[in-house]
């Protein structure tokens, strides 16, 4: 059993949880991630590590609440319960270098994974610009430790309710454009954000990096369910990545098999919450 | 007068088992097995002997089941076998002890294997057979893999007094005896009693432990370990390369199997990991897993489910049995058939395009050469396709320890006799050295590392 030390609502379903594994605090790098099953029927999810910490043993990982894992997750799952299995860190760790200037784009939970590479990043002597966003306002979460961890921070909503309207593809776009020299682009988010962010850096030739969330089972290398195509080869994410250089992924790939599973994950997810009727926190 | 042959093995009907994941062959009554044990010649020779990986004195063994004395055959089996129940079920005996048996020169061999079985079904049943544990040694081994190789090795140190601590990647022991061997083939209770017997001996088993991710080995031999052992399999599967082969609804047979098995998946949704199987299924390949593969996906709903494989009936590399047992329940045989191409609509596959092939002169593995035969192509319809066509050297281990010397394959080189490494202190076994092999040749290997640590340890 990993003991959860601190579970916070960041965001509308979206859950901030530290869970106790020293093992895997003391190993664990940006852009690693974790697997997790929380109880005996449970599936085993990924989940990317955001910080740790050696002091406590403690991980922190951001969750979205989209199907019925991650739901019974934030209903169930209190300070001082436990998560059955964890397992990690798994993944290789993000390539931080000093490269000069760069640009990480994190969209809606995607901020969460990308906040240590920044950070990493920034203490490696680079100068980082951040552009993050979210749906509005509302979905938009650590602002403020991204701010911390990047030289300069760009806020994007869809509506306009933080920072500017638009996309972080547009903010990108603009940075670009306005003839900045920018030696490498983080994009972290929906696989169709990475996928404009590949195509909006694509013409100005700078190397960027995309760290891939597909469908995984056990994440060391064993179902190969994670594969994803590579500069035309097969890739598996857990082992091979988790992050990618953007211009060679085949996104389109990848996002009709992170679709495979949709309707077992609907019925799934109605079934939890015929039975679960009244998960308090449900509408938060 | 010697039966000609085998007492036979009552079995689930097939029309029954393919609802169902229960184990399908039922095992021997005892007095079923007093029988097939006076099939037995008790030959001086006992070819049977060298034909079993782990040497188990068989002819002993079965002598005993013979005199009604089961719990003294039980502890002659475990005196070289940590994982009788296991072995006796998959074991591909007619290539080892009943390949050679004497008996089996005119008539069938012995029925060796479900000996074993009823003798270990027996010490369940009856009384827990331990062996005996040498005072602690003060010696501390790790065990990389909680695989056939590992769990042998671990319970072999652990006998011989050696503190022993098995990391295992998954969340459950076992290797691929949890996450590849179906149900109905190796109840998942029996590989639990089996670890459990081990846990009962003294060993420590940590699960979610992935060496060279969590820890390193090096870490492990600057720690508290005087020793390491190498026993993570073949774990990487293998695809065939061709088009379309990443379309959703092709599955490694590894997923598909490690879905079904360790994740339960055939529970959906009173589990939690889905599982999508059409109503036509195509497995590719010809091993054991294969097999494993089409007959799981008929117990999960296929209508149709066919092997597809590149040679002929007479080159399959699965056991006898399991064939067998596959064609009873309804699988279907596509032979020198080979996949050239998947298609599919909305990212989903639909069928497969296959080429007609031909056995031209044997090649380096001895067995004959499959040749297309040009412009035989033809399609099979199939909304579920699984790739079982063997598995790679599982990475992680490789890539994170520095100076481990790799065959050309990515293999760890280790000695064949000892298993060690060019690593001091560091031994390998199983399919990480050879390659995908069987379960009891990876315990054998398993084996004689643990008695090469046990030599160094005693140095």
């Amino acid at each position: 059993m990993y003991r959860i030390l601190s579970k916070e609502t960041v965001g509308p379903a979206i859950r901030e949880y530290i869970v106790e594994a020293p093992e895997v605090a003391r190993a664990a790098r940006p852009g690693q991630f974790l697997v997790i099953r929380l109880h005996e029927d449970g599936e085993r999810i990924p989940l990317t590590i955001v910080d740790t910490d050696d002091a406590t043993g403690g991980i922190t990982v951001v969750v979205q609440e989209v199907g019925k894992t991650t739901l019974e997750m934030g209903d169930r799952f209190g300070v001082g319960d436990g998560i059955l299995d964890v397992v990690g860190p798994l993944g290789e760790a993000s390539e931080i270098e000093r490269f000069g200037t760069v640009i990480c784009v994190g969209g809606g939970v995607g901020i969460a994974p990308l906040f240590p590479i920044a950070r990493a990043l920034r203490e490696a002597g680079n100068r980082v610009i951040g552009i993050i966003g979210a749906r509005s306002q509302e979905h938009l979460f650590y602002e403020e430790p991204m701010r911390n961890a990047c030289d300069e921070l760009h806020v994007m909503t869809d509506d306009g309710s933080a920072g500017d309207r638009g996309f972080v593809s547009d903010k990108l776009r603009e940075i670009l454009e306005s003839g900045l020299s920018v030696d490498r682009v983080w994009a972290i988010g929906p696989a169709i954000m990475m996928k404009v962010c590949a195509e909006t850096t694509r013409p100005f030739g700078v190397k960027t990096i995309v760290s891939i969330n597909s469908v995984m089972i056990d994440g060391t290398g064993m179902c190969g369910g994670c594969r994803v195509e590579v500069a035309g080869a097969a890739k598996f994410a857990c082992v091979d990545g988790p992050e990618f250089d953007a211009h060679e992924v085949n996104f389109d790939l990848l996002m009709s098999r992170q679709a495979l599973y949709c309707e077992d994950e609907a019925c799934s997810l109605e079934r939890y919450k015929m039975r679960n009727p009244v998960g308090e926190e449900r509408d938060q | 007068m010697i039966a000609r042959e085998q007492t036979p093995m009552r079995q689930q009907d097939p029309a029954v088992r393919v609802g169902n994941f229960d184990e399908v062959p039922l095992g021997y009554s005892e007095d079923e097995a007093i029988a097939e044990a006076e099939r037995c010649l008790q030959c001086p020779e006992a070819p049977c002997i060298a034909g079993c990986p782990v040497r188990i004195d068989i002819p002993r063994f079965i002598a005993r089941v013979k005199e009604r004395d089961i719990a003294a055959a039980v502890a002659t089996i475990r005196e070289a076998n940590a994982l009788p129940a296991v072995c006796g079920r998959v074991c591909p005996q007619e290539t080892q002890c009943q390949g050679v048996c004497t008996l089996g020169k005119r008539f069938e061999p012995v029925a060796i294997g479900r000996l074993e079985r009823f003798c270990a079904d027996w010490e369940e049943q009856h009384e827990a057979v331990s062996p005996s544990v040498a005072p602690d040694s003060g010696h501390c081994v790790a065990v990389i893999g909680a695989g056939p190789a590992g769990l042998t090795a671990a319970g072999e140190l652990r006998r011989r007094g050696h503190a022993v601590t098995v990391f295992e990647l998954l969340h459950a022991a076992g290797g691929v005896l949890v996450y590849g061997i179906p149900e109905f083939r190796l109840p998942k209770a029996i590989v639990k009693r089996e670890v459990d017997a081990l846990r009962a001996l003294g060993v420590e088993i940590k699960v979610n432990q992935v060496i060279g991710r969590t820890h390193t080995i090096r870490e492990l031999l600057d720690g508290q370990f005087d020793a390491a052992f190498i026993g993570t399999g073949a774990g990487l599967p293998r695809f065939l390369g061709v088009p379309g082969e990443h379309l959703g609804g092709v599955y490694s047979a590894n997923e598909f199997l490690t879905r079904t098995n360790l994740m339960r998946a055939y529970r959906f949704p009173e589990t939690d990991t889905p599982i999508r199987v059409g109503e036509r299924v195509v497995t590719v390949g010809g091993g054991n897993v294969a097999m494993d593969a089409a007959r799981t996906a008929l117990r999960l709903g296929a209508r149709e489910s066919t092997i597809v494989y590149r040679r002929s009936e007479a080159e399959l590399p699965a056991r006898a049995e399991e064939v067998e047992h596959a064609k009873e329940e309804g699988v279907q045989f596509r032979l020198l058939t080979q996949p050239i191409r998947f298609s599919g609509e909305n990212g989903t596959i639909h069928e497969m395009e296959c080429l007609r092939m031909e056995l031209g002169e044997p090649d380096g593995s001895g067995r004959r050469r499959p040749i297309p035969l040009e412009g035989s192509e033809f399609t099979l319809r199939a909304e579920t396709a699984i790739i079982a066509v063997g598995n790679g050297p599982h990475p992680l281990i490789l890539r994170s320890t520095d100076g481990l010397d790799v065959d050309r394959r990515g293999n760890i080189v280790a000695d064949a006799e000892t298993g060690a490494t060019n690593l001091p202190g560091v031994y390998a076994g199983g399919d990480i050295v050879t390659g995908a092999a069987t379960v009891i040749e990876a315990m054998g290997a398993g084996k004689r590392a643990a008695e090469a640590i046990d030599r160094l340890l005693q140095a």
